[in-house]
Parts: C-alpha cells; structure tokens; sequence
C-alpha cells in the first residue's frame, strides 16, 4: 500500500512554510539562503509525489531543471554573499540596507 | 526699354557690393559705387521713360516677367515689372532724387565711422522703394513696402549709440506695423473677390465684382488708407514722422519726405479703378487729409527744431495728397507728389547743410544770420520754401493749387468739398507762416550764439550742387502741371490716360500678345478718363488761385514782420495765447494721449502677463507639477527601505494574493 499523496503535499506544505518563516524572520543571510534551498525542495517532492500518483514523468523532468537551476543559484548566491562579507563585515540583512531610497 | 526691369537690380548689386564687402571696398569706392548705381538707374529710366513716350498712348504699358514666383493652385504670383505712365513718373522721382541725396551724402556722411553701412543701406532702401512702385502686383508691392518700412527703420536708428534714434527707429517700425496690417487683409480681401493680386487683372476684374459703393469696396479701401495712414503718416499714425527726425539729414530727405512717404499717394493712385467705386472711403481720406494738413500745420507753426519744423511740413503736404486723391484727383496728388519730392529734399538737404555749418546744432534759436556765411544753402533753402509756401511761378503752387480747386469743384466730396477746401486754405497759410518763420530764424537777424555763427561755413560743392539742382527743379517742376484751363499740362496728358482726371477709374486693360521676350504689352483698354473734372470752371479756378496766392504772400508778410522786422512780436504772440501756444507747442499732446491710452495699459497688461499669469501660474503650474513629484517620492520612500525581509514579505503577500485570486475568484 503506497503512502497516498496528501501526506508528501502535507509534508511539502510544511517544509515550504519552515522555509518562508526562515526567510522573514532570520537575520543571517546565509541561514535565510538555506531556507530559500528549503523552499525549493519542498517544491520538488509535491512535484515528485504528484508526478508518481499520476503516473506522469514531466513532474520529474522539472524536479531535474529545478534542481540543477538551484545549484546555480547557490554558487552566484554564496559568491554574492562572500563578497558582501568582505565589503561590509557582516551578512545581517538587518544592517545591509544599501538599496534604501 | 527692354533694360528697364534692371532698374530695381542696380541699387541691389550696389548694396550686396556695399554690404558684403563692408570690411574690405576701400570708402572713396564704396561712395562712388552707391552713388553711380542709382545714377545709372536714373539714366535708364529716362531712357526708358522716352521710349515710352515714343508709344502710341493704348501700348504705354509694359510688363516684364522675371520668374513665376509663387505658384500655388489657383493662386500664382510673379515677380514682374510694370512700366507704365505712372510707374516711370515714380520711378524717376526715386531715382531722380534718390542720385541727387546718394551724392549730397558723399559730403555729410563724409567723416561718419558708419559711412559704408549707411550707403549700403540707403541702397537697399532705393532698391524696395523701386520694387513698390515698380510690381505688377499687390504682392511685390507690399514686399517693397515692408522692404521700406525696414530701412527706414535702419536708418532711423542708423547712430544706434543713441538711445533716442533707436527708440525714434522702433517706434516707426511699430506704427507701421499697424498700418501694413491694413494692407495685408486689404490684398486678402482683393484676391479673396477677384483671384488674382495683378493689378491689370485686379482692375479688369472689379467692375464685375464689386458694386460700386457697397461695403466691399469700401472696406478694401478704408484698409489700404490704413496702411496709408501708417506708411505716409496721416491721422492718427502720424506719430512716428517727426521723431524719425532722429536719422541722418538726407535720410530724412530720401525716406520721410521724397519717396517712402509717398508709398500711400502711390498705392492710391494706382488702384484708383478700385477706389473710385467707394466714395464713402473717398470721403474719409479726404477728410483725414485735410484734417492731417491742418494739424501739422499747427504744430509747424510753434517748433523750433529746424528739422521738426520740416517733418511737420512733411506731415502737412502728405495731407494734401490725400485730399487730393479723397477728392478723386489721382493726377493731383501725383503731381505734388513730385513737386514735394523736389522742394522738401531740397529743405531737408539745406537744413543739413546748415546743421553741418553750425556743427550739429539743429535748434533755430541759436542760429540767425546765416545768410551771409552760407549764400548758396540760404538762397536755394529760401527757393525751396517760396515753392512750399506756394508763391507763384515755384513749383508747389501749381500743384497744391490744383489740389484746393479740385477739392473745391470735388463731385465726390459734394457739399464738403468747400469745407475741406477752407481748412486746406487756412493750412495753406499756416505753411507760408511756418516757413518764413524758419527762414527767418536761420539766416536772417541777429546771431543769437556767437560761437555756432562763427564758426559756421558754406557747405563744399559736393553738398551745393545738388541743392542748386533740386533748386531749378523746385522752380520750373511745376510746368508740368500748369493750370488745366490752358490746355498743354504736361502731367494731366501723360497720366491722364492710365489714371483719369476724376471719378470714374474703371480703366481697363487687355493682355496682349507675350513676346519671346517674356515681356507682355498691355494695352490701356478703353477708359472713360477725366470724367470728374470734365467741364471746368475757369473763372472760379482764377479765383481760387488768386485767394491762394493772397493766402501764402500774407502768410509770408506776416510771419517777416514777426520775425525779422519786430523780432520781440513773435514772443508776445506766444505770451497772449498761452494756452493755445501750449497746446501746439506739446503738439495737441497725441503722443502724450497715445501713450496713456495704447501704451501704459499695454505695458500693464504687459506685467501683469509677466507677474501674474506667467510668474505665478505657468512657473506655478511646471513648479507645482515638480512639487507634486516631490511629494509622492517622498511619501513612497520609506517602502523601499533597504531591509531585505520587508522585500520578501511584501512578496509573499504579493503571491498569496495572487494565489487566492486565483483559487477563489480566477479559476472561474
């Protein structure tokens, strides 16, 4: 008896919401980048899971784009965030407000 | 002949010439080169003029085509030349005087930094001049006329380092500008009814068009009068013609006297078929005329400004035209046209000989007993003014004589024509008075500044010569025109044919054949000519000019015994009418009256404009819109704060609301 689909979209759901409230609420940057990693994978398995119970390869196919987009992503981000270091000492978003108008 | 479309090029070449090459003609040639293109000019028109005359009278009208100038649909212009009776009399008077004051200036502008300028300037100005008279049509008229307005203009102002010359300058320009607007929807109106601006065309075309004294005709010559008024300085845009006086004294004789002045009596004479079919109109001119006359006479009588008291002259006799052509009598105004040509560049170019002996002093009440240091410049000046004063035998007699009797005889004027004919008579005397009083304050009595008169001196024969010439002419000018009644007047048989003595100026013209020369005869069509003045009355024309002869020798007698014989009378005339000799002195206050009435509330409105609409509601208006911008910038500032989970948040809300819409309400 397979575990039905409700219960991955539950855990995705969950995991998603770990991630956002990582993203709001700490103040590191590099924590908040590994919610947003966070976010992306509960992205995949609600893409995984459906794609199992319907029997349907292109969820997988995108969980494949999905991911190689994220390691992308990391290697720009944590270079961003190396050389944010060294120009400003810190990664806390809270005392980094260049854009500020 | 078939050079006479050069007339107008030469004074042109001579002042490209002049113009371009201001830095490097050496000054003698530059003189010679302005001087011998007008010459040139003159002799060709005489030449041309003879061989006119050797035409029968139905082929004396010439048109040469230069180039089609405008061509648009309907509407099609060229620039072409019309020679014909009354453009070679016009023409010879502008070339003829105008070679006379170009040389006369070789003396007076002889020491003046500007001299090249001012001969190329007196060139072009030469060069409009001929192409007003000399157009075949409305347009290249008004271009010639516009093209005189703007040297006068130059030369006005020609000593710019005087704050008085360029104002004098700017305020001819701006009354003139009202008049020539005038004129501009007067040849609006023309085209607008007959659909063309040729003259030929225009005048073969009206009797059709127009109805003889209905409101189009009218108005067509109540805006040309217009202009008129502004261009030849009558009532109520006279203004502009004394303080022109500012400019050099031969311009004063060239522009404000022989020639730019008289564009109006031209124009008048040349669409004399158009105004003859609006006797309202005729009424006005001549009454504004007569009225003009009248006034500047006045104003004459009191000046003491040499070169004042011959602008108002100016303003004086240029009425005189206009009743001449109100009361229908084209040739008239024509004739004293020329007439006034000779005598008054011959005043003006004695008063600047007399200013240059007395070192630019121009105010007559420090001068006196010129006449010996300076004989020539005092007897041809005393010439021209017995022409001006109309004593017999001198030019301006015969012309402002035939002026009066038509006036008097006028069957458009009617029952007015007498009236006008009093105030013209009364005017008559003041001029006799005028004059001999400006003679006398010059040359006769005491020195009144030692100094001025000692060191005054007769003018070098550059200057004397053509005094001496415009002195002949001031004298046997008026042949040309003696009295009708006895039959051989050289004037009323040259002109006669193409203008009509009278009324009835519906002349017609037919084209004819275009040669290969481009050059096409006109034929003067039959025309029913001299109509008005058909039957004359010589007895009362004898009388007439018997009481205008009496008018001008008391005048004279009168204003010698002021002036000479009992120097002392002539302030307690002055002392006895105190107001009246205010009120002439102040010259009826219209330029006070213009300026409290046109010219303070323009300024006011003026500032107003500036201060109030401008300042405050246009800079408002784009400094408000700034503002504005302003404000909105700074309210949204605080949202882009810098924080990057304030971004994220208001992303997250952003897709939580666009999720839910598209949950709830978008999947419908």
């Amino acid at each position: 008896m397979p575990v039905p689909v409700e219960y991955f979209q539950i855990l995705a759901g969950i995991l998603f919401a770990i991630g956002v409230m990582g993203v709001l609420f700490r103040r590191n940057l590099l924590i908040i980048f590994m919610s947003v990693e966070l976010m992306l994978n509960a992205a995949n398995i609600s893409l995984v899971a459906f794609s199992r119970s319907l029997n349907n390869i292109d969820g997988q196919v995108i969980v494949f784009f999905v991911l190689a987009v994220a390691a992308a992503e990391v290697a720009v981000g944590l270079a961003i965030i190396i050389d944010l270091f060294r120009k400003e000492g810190t990664v806390d978003v809270n005392r980094v407000r260049l854009l500020r108008g | 002949m078939d050079l006479f479309w050069l007339i107008p090029f030469l004074p042109l070449i001579g002042f490209l010439i002049n113009g371009i090459g201001i830095k490097w003609v050496p000054k003698q040639l530059a003189g010679l080169i302005a001087c011998s293109v007008v010459g040139i000019a003159f002799a060709i028109a005489v030449g041309a003029f003879l061989e006119l005359r050797s035409l029968p009278v139905a082929d004396r009208s010439v048109t040469h085509v230069m180039f089609p100038w405008i061509m648009a649909g309907q509407f099609n212009v060229n620039v072409a030349f019309l020679w014909d009776q009354l453009s070679s009399v016009m023409v010879m008077i502008v070339t003829g005087v105008g070679f006379l004051i170009h040389v006369y200036s070789l003396g007076y502008m002889k020491n003046d930094p500007g001299f090249k300028r001012y001969f190329a300037y007196l060139n072009l100005f030469t060069f409009a001049m001929l192409l007003l008279v000399m157009g075949d049509n409305f347009l290249l008229l008004f271009v010639g006329w516009e093209g005189v307005g703007l040297c006068s203009y130059l030369l006005i102002g020609f000593w710019y380092q005087k704050d008085s010359a360029t104002d004098a300058g700017k305020k001819a320009f701006i009354v003139n500008r009202i008049g020539d607007f005038g004129v501009l929807l007067g040849m609006f109106l023309v085209y607008w009814n007959t659909g063309s601006l040729t003259f030929v065309e225009v005048f073969e075309r009206a009797p059709a068009v127009f109805i003889a004294g209905a409101a189009l005709p009218t108005a067509i010559t109540l805006l040309f009068f217009l202009g008129a008024t502004g261009k030849s300085a009558q009532l109520p845009l006279y203004v502009w013609l004394p303080d022109a006086m500012e400019g050099p004294t031969p311009v004063s004789a060239l522009i404000h006297a022989a020639t730019m002045v008289t564009a109006g009596v031209y124009l008048f004479a040349r669409a004399s078929g158009l105004f003859a079919m609006a006797p309202d109109a005729m009424m006005v001119v001549a009454i504004v005329g007569a009225l003009t006359a009248f006034m500047a006479a006045t104003i004459g009588l009191v000046q003491n400004d040499i070169k004042r008291v011959l602008a108002y002259s100016t303003v004086s006799q240029l009425g005189y035209m206009f009743l001449a052509v109100g009361s229908g009598a084209y040739i008239a105004a024509i004739f004293h046209l020329m007439t006034h040509a000779f005598f008054k560049a011959l005043l003006f170019l004695g008063s600047g000989s007399v200013i240059e002996a007395c070192h630019h002093e121009q105010d007559m009440r420090k001068m006196g007993g010129l006449r010996k240091k300076m004989p020539i410049t005092s007897t041809t000046f005393m010439i021209g003014s017995l022409a001006l004063a109309g004593v017999p035998i001198f030019a301006g007699f015969f012309s402002k004589d035939e002026i009066l009797y038509n006036t008097f005889t006028s069957g458009t004027l009617g029952a007015i024509g007498p009236v006008l004919w009093v105030i013209g008579a009364l005017a008559a005397l003041m001029t006799a008075f005028y004059i001999t009083r400006a003679v006398a304050m010059t040359f006769y009595g005491e020195p009144k500044d030692k100094e001025i008169h000692d060191h005054a001196h007769e003018s070098p024969s550059v200057m004397t010569v053509p005094l001496m010439i415009l002195a002949v002419a001031s004298t046997v000018g008026g042949f040309l025109g003696i009295p009708i009644f006895m039959k051989y007047n050289v004037m009323h048989n040259w002109l006669g044919p193409l203008i009509g003595g009278g009324g009835h100026g519906a002349h017609g013209g037919d084209h004819g054949a275009v040669t290969e020369h481009g050059t096409t005869h006109l034929a003067a069509g039959p025309s029913d000519h001299g109509g008005g003045h058909a039957e004359h009355n010589v007895t009362l024309e004898v009388i007439l000019m018997g009481i205008s002869v009496a008018i001008a020798l008391f005048g004279i007698v009168w204003a010698w015994q002021n002036y000479v014989k009992h120097p002392k009378r002539a302030e307690a005339m002055g002392a006895r009418f105190p107001g009246l000799y205010k009120l002439l002195d102040g010259k009826w206050f219209v330029d006070e009256f213009y300026n409290a009435v046109i010219v303070v509330p323009i300024v006011g409105f003026s500032k107003f404009l500036w201060t109030v609409v401008d300042s405050e509601f246009v800079d408002g208006l784009v400094n408000g819109t700034g503002k504005l911008m302003r404000g909105i910038g700074s309210a949204l500032r605080p949202v882009q704060s810098g924080l990057t989970p304030n971004y994220a948040t208001a992303i997250l809300v952003g897709a939580i609301v666009i999720m839910g819409y598209v949950v709830l309400g978008g999947a419908r």
